[in-house]
């Protein structure tokens, strides 16, 4: 498509939704870092930054949403405008779903470290964590360059974080079993680990949705899924 | 996954074209307007041509009742084909034809006579009505089908004229409509209406479908994905792109179409 629409307002409203994304998506990656790194400190003071901060996101989103609708209302895209728009919108709500889960990661590390309980393995917490963060990175990369392949190799990624949930999984179970005073805390970790296994997802599914609007077409073979906690029995 | 528009273009290449068009050319004079144009248009479908200013969709259009042989300077080269017939043939009536496949024009051309007399000139021509009742009976169906008896019944003598913008189109698609065509061919037909008097006829259109065979030149193209199951760009005299209107208004294969429907060459 060469570059510019006849219309520049058109072309303006269209880089304004992409940069209202890609805003979006930065300020998704620094809130999970700072509660990643609230976790790893137990920090409670950049915990509850954190959880303040989901609010910026949820103001973008609206705004993102205004513009998109004004733009399927007014200018009537068709094409590659149409799958831009729809896609922008829709993974805009997956990014605005990661602020929620990162924000609960920081209430709940905000409890923990109150609790200043026995939390066992949080440095696989953390390793899941920084998986996310470099898919986040990626996807952001794919999005702004339209490049479906690397769409589509971030989204395959999602099973590595899959793979760290069900051994984190597996080890919280034994923990737990060990002894039950950890329970409480274990819980909140599992919680966690539930909320970052989830953002990979959004991930993934922002990278289907990258895929479409590249190319027309959803990728076809179906996504890896390595989440195998819902089969997981300890006895 | 499956692919939604492949589903359909499926369904659109199993039903018998009613008309082709084969390695068309059209000449005005010297001047190329089509150059080798092949087209299916598929029966009981709405197919829509779309394209810049002056790229020959009226002159395509045209080639489809030999409406071209109305212009002294043109020539058209290549096969169209109605239900099997090529209709260039020299044997066929050319006024027989244009009954089979009947035109609607952008500026609505109601006769300076009365609505009823608007309708029911073509099928007095045609000899299609045996008594004075038959021919009423036809109009009154006509004016049914296009949407516009219950607006004019009690008026069928006043002068077509005498409606409104939207409903002398209305009219003038009752008229096609009377000589029982198999194919109707508009031309613009809503460039001249408001939103309202449009809808009406997209709608009217929708309905037509399930009788006729419809090929629309329009230049919304909203309407052309609002309205039809086919779709055909045209630049410059070619044929570009045509298939299913879904795909070509979602992902359409050439970077031409691309361009032109999402605003990008003027
Ligand atoms: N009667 C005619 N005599 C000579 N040239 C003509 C005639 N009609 C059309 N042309 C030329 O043929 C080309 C195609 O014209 P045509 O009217 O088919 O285009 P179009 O796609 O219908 O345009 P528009 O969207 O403006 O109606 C143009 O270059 C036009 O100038
Ligand atoms: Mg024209």
């Amino acid at each position: 498509m060469s570059e510019d629409h006849i219309v520049t307002s058109f072309d303006n409203d269209m880089r304004e939704l992409e940069s209202l994304f890609e805003e979006m998506g930065s300020i998704v990656l620094l809130q999970l870092k700072d509660a990643t790194r609230a976790l790893r400190k137990e920090d409670r003071k950049l915990a509850k930054k954190v959880v303040k901060g989901d609010k910026q996101l949820n103001e973008l989103e609206r705004e993102l949403n205004d513009l998109a609708i004004k733009i399927l209302a007014l200018r009537q895209p068709f094409a590659l405008d149409l799958r831009y728009v729809l896609t922008t919108l829709k993974s805009a709500g997956y990014l605005e779903r990661m602020g929620d889960l990162t924000r609960n990661m920081a209430q709940r590390t905000s409890t923990i470290a109150k609790a200043e309980a026995e939390t066992g393995p949080i440095e696989t917490l953390i390793r899941m964590s920084e998986l996310v963060q470099a898919m986040t990175e990626d996807i952001l990369k794919a999005y702004k360059s339209r490049d479906s392949e690397l769409a589509k190799i971030v989204r395959d990624q999602d099973e590595k974080v899959d793979m760290a949930h069900n051994s984190l999984f597996r080890e919280l179970l034994t923990y737990m079993m060990e002894d039950t005073s950890n329970i409480s805390a274990c819980m909140h970790v599992l919680f966690i680990a539930k909320n970052i296994e989830r953002m990979g997802d959004n991930i993934a599914d922002i990278g289907q949705e990258i895929v479409y609007m590249a190319t027309g077409e959803w990728p076809d073979s179906k996504r890896i899924k390595g989440d195998k906690t819902s089969s997981i029995i300890l006895s | 996954m499956i692919n939604k528009t492949e589903i359909t273009q499926e369904a659109l290449s199993i039903l018998p074209p009613i008309m082709t068009a084969n390695n068309v050319d059209v000449f005005y004079g010297k001047k190329q307007a089509i150059s080798n144009v092949s087209l299916d248009i598929p029966e009981n479908q709405i197919t829509a041509l779309i394209g810049p200013s002056g790229c020959g969709k009226s002159t395509f259009l045209r080639c489809f009742n030999r409406m071209n042989d109305t212009i002294n300077i043109c020539r058209v080269n290549g096969e169209i084909k109605f239900s099997g017939q090529d209709i260039y043939d020299p044997k066929v009536d050319v006024v027989a034809l244009r009954s089979r496949i009947g035109m609607v024009f952008q500026k609505a051309n109601p006769f300076p006579k009365s609505i009823f007399e608007n309708v029911a000139y073509g099928p007095r021509i045609h000899g299609l009505a045996e008594t004075k009742d038959d021919l009423e009976s036809i109009v009154i169906q006509s004016l049914k089908r296009a949407g516009l008896y219950d607006e004019v019944s009690d008026r069928l003598s006043e002068p077509g004229t005498s409606l409104s913008g939207g409903q002398q189109q209305r009219l003038c698609i009752a008229r096609a409509i009377a000589v029982d065509p198999q194919v109707i061919l508009m031309d613009e037909p809503c460039s001249a209406l408001d939103p309202i008097a449009t809808a009406i006829i997209e709608d009217l259109m929708e309905t037509m479908k399930e009788k006729y065979t419809i090929v629309i030149v329009t230049h919304s193209m909203q309407q052309a994905a609002r309205v039809s199951q086919q779709t055909a760009f045209f630049h410059l005299g070619e044929l570009v792109e045509s298939g299913d209107t879904q795909a070509i208004f979602t992902n359409p294969i050439q970077e031409r179409t691309q361009n032109y429907i999402s605003g990008r060459i003027g």
